[in-house]
């Protein structure tokens, strides 16, 4: 079972994610109740699985586009982003634009190549919960979230940045 | 100066720890190279053909005497007694030990400085006008803005693994030294009709592979949205540019793929959603920041003649007035330029001893302040009329008294073979052996203002597209050779050099660039300078002397 990290503790998740090589009628072999689709899947299926008993999250890609799931945010209860690569910022603007511009308050999950090194900008972006790869340590990333006591900009966790606060 | 509050420090500290803890994990084995790989650049250390290279930012080029004497310490107790002023306002050691890197970065931290972000694919040390807040007719000082804008881009948490490098200049002189117009994103200060201050927007400018120009996507920005307004073309530039080719990921790529207007509609619909959000800056923060960079206590003076008695009669002196000094926006004072080009040193390299002395300078003559110039210079910034003849008597036992302030011997010159592992050429020879060419002072004050440009490989550390003779250092087979181009300039305005036509071995160089010179000597016109006759007569005159079959 992947380790996951959420609000800052180990927990163990229930869900299940389904990569982006499996084929729909493949996804539901594990007979897991909670699915992380990939977002082509749900784009392609959204009927069917909104009418399935089973929980379903989504998780997006790096190139996919978070603002197609404008609609959809209020029923989510997990969306995830994917870093294939930890070198690959894009997921930490579509965290963003998930929590700041849609409004998403669900949990928001990194998937991927989830560096410890990458945890607190992670955090700073609206992501709350992180799965990490075998190789992860999960002290160390907790750690790790909290490299920084504070940050300039204004962030998705502190919408004021500093200087409206010094 | 911007000194320094408990959240700054905190920061640098938090940094700190940070990457002494990565550094560790590291050297245990437990970070690959390939994910140490952007940590050590995101703190400005690369691993170069001999040692490891530390960048250290010097934001804006503003530098405390005390953080010279420190800058001075570390390149003797860490290096090998010297360091290079880059051409982005940073300085480079050449020699540190990885294991002792954390301990000289809390050095630096003492004197408040730091290698946050001097590489990797971040946002870089944003660069100014080395004469911010002293040049005559200037707009609007851009120190304090630049120092918002260094808050708003360090440890930002969206924009640390862009799909390339980012560089952003400021510049709120008339003559532009920042060459803001071949950065990622330029900005130029400006007020409206009602002396409101506000920034024109350039983005996609940059040299390397592809030089580009930047184009203009906001002609008046007012100053409470500038952070937001960069956030959107952050984000624009962060979810859309280029992330599989290197050699096509910068935001120029990425505003000539989609066209200019297009993109700018793109952050225009971004910004829209943070216009007039928290992001929004305030006037107590613009206030907070302008307090830093208040004029020191000029005394209320007037030219001294003894300069001018002293001039008359020491020629060499006379010289350097003309070249190294600058007027100053303040009556009795003057701007005296630093020109770290020695012939047999390396452009923009300093020693130790040079970097206490200059200190020292600063503390005796420039209210104990230093800038650093993308020309590879130094300048203090406020020198009293009446003390230049010292100044210069200083500076000459020092060896850098060098009256040759824009003339060709005042080369530009990246680090090339002789150090960095990405060249194609080396380029320090290059430079020595223009500079002995054109050794004769009264033949480079004939020739007068003209910019050389040299760079070991295409990535154009040396800035030579933008150089009026630029030099770019190429690889033909295993051999180093030297591609010429010419026109190019990075004042207001810009232009990219056009290239004269194949390449040279590198002992041509030096006839090459006489030939070139002696085209323009032949064909000016009244007080024109190299450029100037440049753009009159085009490249053909050049051309033809310079491939001119032997009789
Ligand atoms: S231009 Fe090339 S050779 Fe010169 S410093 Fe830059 S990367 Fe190195």
């Amino acid at each position: 079972m992947p380790k996951l990290i959420k609000d800052g503790a180990i927990t163990d998740s229930s869900w299940h994610t389904v990569s982006s090589q499996t084929v729909y009628e493949d996804a539901f072999a594990t007979k897991a109740e909670q699915l992380l689709v990939p977002f082509n899947m749900w784009q392609e299926h959204k009927a069917e699985l909104k009418a399935s008993d089973l929980e379903i999250g989504v998780w997006l890609d790096s190139e996919d586009d978070p603002y197609e799931l404008s609609h959809e945010v209020g029923n989510l209860p997990l969306i995830a982003v994917n870093f294939p690569i930890f070198r690959d910022g894009r997921a930490f603007s579509s965290a963003a634009i998930l929590r700041q511009r849609l409004g998403y308050t669900g949990e928001l999950r990194a998937i991927g190549d989830v560096l410890c090194d990458q945890a607190f900008y992670m955090k700073k972006c609206g992501i709350n919960s992180f799965e990490l790869p075998d190789s992860g340590d999960a002290d160390d990333f907790i750690r790790a979230l909290s490299d920084f006591t504070d940050s300039y900009q204004s962030t998705v966790e502190i919408p004021d940045p500093l200087f409206r606060r010094r | 100066m911007y000194i320094y509050d408990a959240y700054d420090k905190q920061m640098l500290d938090d940094r700190i720890k940070q990457f002494r803890n990565q550094t560790a994990r590291y050297l245990d084995g437990k970070l690959t190279d390939e994910q140490f790989l952007p940590l050590r650049l995101q703190n400005g250390l690369y691993i170069q053909r001999l040692a490891p290279m530390l960048r250290v930012a010097i934001p804006y080029g503003c530098l405390s005497s005390t953080q010279l004497r420190k800058l001075a310490s570390i390149a003797r107790d860490y290096d090998k007694g010297y360091a290079h002023f880059s051409t982005r306002q940073n300085i480079q050691y050449n020699w540190p030990k990885l294991e002792q890197v954390p301990d000289l970065l809390a050095e630096l931290a003492e004197v408040e400085m730091h290698a946050i972000q001097t590489s990797g694919n971040c946002i870089r040390n944003t660069t100014t006008d080395q004469y911010a807040g002293v040049a005559v007719g200037e707009i609007e000082d851009s120190r304090p803005w630049c120092e918002i804008i260094r808050q708003w881009s360090t440890f930002h948490p969206e924009f640390a693994y862009l799909p390339r490098k980012f560089k952003i200049a400021v510049c709120g002189t008339p003559n532009d030294q920042a060459a803001t117009q071949v950065h990622d994103i330029g900005l130029y200060i400006k007020k409206n009709s009602d002396g409101e201050i506000g920034f024109q927007v350039l983005v996609g400018g940059g040299l390397g592979r592809t030089p580009v120009i930047g184009v203009e996507i906001c002609d008046f920005l007012p100053w409470q949205h500038l952070l937001t307004y960069l956030d959107a073309i952050m984000r624009v530039y962060n979810r859309y540019g280029r992330r599989d080719n290197k050699y096509k990921a910068r935001i120029k790529i990425l505003v000539k793929a989609l066209g200019a207007e297009a993109f700018k509609k793109k952050v225009e619909a971004e910004w829209q959603n943070d216009k007039d959000g928290p992001a929004t800056l305030t006037e107590e923060e613009v206030k907070r920041c302008k307090s830093f960079f208040t004029d020191p206590n000029y005394e209320e003076d007037s030219d001294s003649s003894d300069i001018e008695a002293a001039a008359a009669k020491d020629l060499l002196f006379d010289h350097w007035l003309e070249r190294n000094v600058a007027s100053h926006k303040q009556l009795g004072y003057r701007i005296v330029n630093i020109c770290l080009k020695e012939t047999g040193v390396a452009p923009g390299d300093v020693t130790d001893g040079q970097m206490e002395f200059i200190a020292d300078l600063a503390d005796k003559y420039s209210f104990g302040e230093v800038r650093v110039t993308h020309e590879q210079n130094v300048v203090l910034t406020d020198v009293k009329h009446a003390d230049l003849y010292a100044v210069y008597q200083a500076c000459q036992k020092e060896s850098l008294a060098t009256p040759f302030l824009g003339l060709i011997n005042d080369i530009v010159c990246c680090p090339g073979g002789d150090f960095c592992s990405l060249a194609n050429a080396k380029s320090i020879p290059i430079a020595e052996s223009i500079q002995r060419r054109f050794d004769d002072f009264d033949k480079q004050k004939d020739i007068g203002d003209i910019t050389l440009n040299i760079s070991g490989c295409m990535n154009a550390c040396g800035h030579h597209h933008v150089g009026n003779i630029g030099i770019l250092g190429v690889d033909k087979k295993g051999e180093e050779f030297y591609q010429v181009t010419l026109g190019g300039s990075a004042d207001r305005e810009t232009a990219l050099g056009k290239v004269l036509g194949p390449a040279f071995a590198q002992e041509d160089m030096p006839d090459v660039v006489e030939k070139i010179v002696d085209v323009y000597l032949e064909n000016r016109k009244d007080g024109e300078n190299f450029l100037a006759t440049y753009r009159r007569i085009g490249i053909d005159p050049y051309k033809e002397r310079v491939y001119a079959k032997a009789d």
